[in-house]
């Protein structure tokens, strides 16, 4: 911003414009706008105007064919979205579920993800380390990769005669079929009881009764928390170590000097340092878990039982599948909100305290 | 001492489990369905078959990969051009608007890309580009990020030179093209790299825009492969032999610019 004037006007006074400066100036400005223009025609086609026709489509009762300005489609108010919310019935028992499967997809994910990352960028971040940029290239490679293409490799790991299966039984243990396992491992955890307490069973939320709501993420969502992380904590392992290279290190020593252990010095030194970059990987975690579509597309299709449907894929089925385009455009906002809702509070969390 | 050896110990023991699966998929690739079912483990084949790979190259797959391509190529270039321009705009050119256009760029790059799946589709249903190059193509012919990143980058350079260019009397897309444009070839490889392994690996954007098997994608097309069998299915060495072929031009692009992926992306982003 600096370097663009060199003498910054003083606050009040209108910018020196001579007659020199002033056709170089409209000369510019006819230029930035005709610069501007491929890309303001694209976001605004594909990113702007999509949000305004989803925003109408989702209070319409449009079903896909022809036109959904067309005089057949009519305006139905907030019923798509008390379908989703309020009504009971299968749809809102639907995204109550996926909005469950998603929290604990994020909840487990988000923390992890973040934790392995640090862990792996101090580990890096040590001096005199040999082979730093081979680990560097191993832990970052599937951030690059695609996802379809690390889906299916996951598809064989986690398959009931895959290497994750033969590993474990080299200890002993018979592991279960993870793709098709609906139980949920909060219910595993309690031996998966026939009778659920009738306090929990008989009551709910949403359509979804809080013996449900507190399952778990089922075991074949386990399996896609363990791809997402290992696929994404490579390119947070990164912004770690940037972060790291950028300390000062004086502030490090200093408290070697004074006698501090290295937990002391991580816990009281270098992590309030790496506060900004902690608060960058947790939001770009929750907005990008709150979103998991892709590896749900190619792994499960939200099956077995429901368990792994996401809202981002419910959205695409309810309308690509279902033909319900209302529904899922509706659904779509929701999950819209859902990103902003978390954003704001874990601002509100992370906040600098005085 | 003891320290060292127990970092080093960590690390050998990730990277083995990050390596691990790639050695597997590329083993298995060469396995038989036997072989590949009764030895997961083995990172090597007991006979080797290629089998798969003929099988993939009678059926769609090429057709996929000129597809992966075509489109991955054309929205390279796209962004490359359109991002330079729009992010020189928004640097240098002096106008009125800017900021709230800069401001505008930086809200788009927020909304969740996911969120957008079903709104795109209807836009490209109504302008009667669904299930075609140009619907595949033109939404994502540009990128808020990318912009972001070369206007970052464009006021680093100096602007003594570009006086020097305007004294002599040049225009600004002249300015643009022959004088800067040059001097920024670490941004323009970033944005390049970013842009090709982004449109390389994109799957949603592929599903909602078409649905004809012709125009099917890498991605979209090796879904198609595997999906909804929820790993009960068999032929694995055809579905990881698939995979580990659409992995290799990002591979190769990685592993030559490694150094520009994990230092240039995300330096200077928490800023």
């Amino acid at each position: 911003m600096s370097t663009l004037l060199t003498i910054p006007p003083a606050p009040g006074t209108a910018p020196p414009r001579g007659t020199r400066g002033r056709r170089p100036l409209r000369r510019e400005g006819r230029a930035g706008w005709l610069f501007l223009t491929p890309t303001l025609v694209v976001l605004g086609l594909f990113m702007v105007l999509p949000i305004l026709m989803a925003l109408w489509v989702s209070v319409s009762d449009w079903t896909g064919n022809g036109s959904p300005f067309s005089s057949r489609v009519t305006f139905v108010g907030g019923d798509n979205y008390a379908a989703l919310l309020t009504e009971p019935g299968l749809t809102r028992q639907n995204f109550a579920t996926s909005v469950r499967n998603n929290g604990y997809f994020v909840l487990f994910v988000v923390p992890l993800q973040t934790a392995f990352a640090l862990f792996l960028a101090l580990v890096l971040h040590k001096k005199k380390l040999k082979g730093r940029q081979f680990f560097r290239t191993a832990f970052y490679f599937p951030t690059v990769t695609s996802s379809v293409a690390i889906s299916v490799v996951f598809l064989f790991l986690f398959s009931s005669t895959g290497t994750v299966n033969a590993a474990l039984k080299l200890f002993g243990v018979d592991g279960p079929s993870w793709f098709a396992d609906p139980r949920g491992i909060f219910h595993l955890a309690l031996g998966d009881p026939a009778n659920p307490p009738s306090a929990l069973a008989g009551h709910g939320f949403l359509g979804l009764s809080w013996w449900d709501w507190l399952a778990g993420p089922s075991v074949a969502m386990c399996s896609i928390i363990v791809l997402v992380i290992w696929t994404s904590t490579g390119g947070f392992m990164l912004m770690f170590y940037a972060a790291l290279q950028n300390l000062p290190p004086s502030v490090d020593e200093a408290a070697l000097i004074d006698g501090a252990t290295a937990w002391q010095r991580f816990r009281r030194v270098t992590l309030p340092q790496l506060r900004p970059t902690l608060f960058l990987v947790l939001t770009l975690g929750l907005i990008g878990t709150w979103q998991v579509f892709d590896q749900v597309y190619v792994l499960s299709r939200g099956n077995p039982a429901n368990t792994t449907l996401t809202p981002a894929y419910l959205s695409y089925s309810t309308s690509f599948i279902g033909h319900q385009w209302g529904q899922g455009a509706a659904i779509a906002f929701l999950l819209f909100l859902v990103i902003v809702a978390f954003t704001l509070v874990q601002r509100w969390a992370l906040r600098e305290r005085r | 001492m003891k320290r060292r050896w127990l970092g080093y110990a960590v690390l050998v023991l990730v990277a083995a489990l990050y390596i691990y699966p790639f050695l597997i998929q590329l083993a298995t690739a060469f396995k038989t369905d036997a072989d590949a079912t009764a030895n997961p483990l083995l990172p090597w084949p007991q006979q080797w078959s290629f089998s798969v790979f003929k099988t993939l190259a009678e059926q769609d797959f090429p057709r996929w990969a000129a597809n992966s391509v075509f489109v991955s190529v054309t929205i390279t270039v796209g962004r490359v051009v359109f991002d330079s321009l729009a992010g020189y705009a928004l640097a240098r050119l002096r106008f009125r608007g800017r900021h709230a256009i800069f401001g505008a760029v930086v809200a788009v790059i927020a909304v969740p890309s996911v969120v957008l799946l079903i709104p795109k589709f209807l836009v490209l249903n109504q302008l009667g580009m669904y299930d075609s190059y140009s619907g595949m193509i033109i939404p994502l012919l540009v990128d808020g990020a990318g912009v972001f990143i070369m206007k970052q980058f464009f006021e680093t350079v100096p602007v003594s030179v570009e006086e020097a260019a305007r004294i002599d009397g040049a225009g600004p897309l002249r300015t643009f093209w022959s004088v800067v444009l040059p001097m920024s070839k670490p941004a323009l490889i970033t944005v390049t790299i970013l842009s090709f392994q982004g449109s390389w690996n994109e799957l949603p954007h592929y599903i909602v825009s078409r649905q004809d098997p012709a125009l099917n994608t890498l991605t979209s097309g090796v879904a198609s492969l595997v999906s909804g069998e929820l790993g009960q299915g068999n032929q694995f060495p055809l579905k990881l032999a698939a995979a580990l072929l659409m992995t290799v031009p990002v591979a190769v692009v990685y592993f030559v610019f490694s150094r520009r992926f994990t230092q240039g992306t995300y330096e200077g982003v928490d800023k």
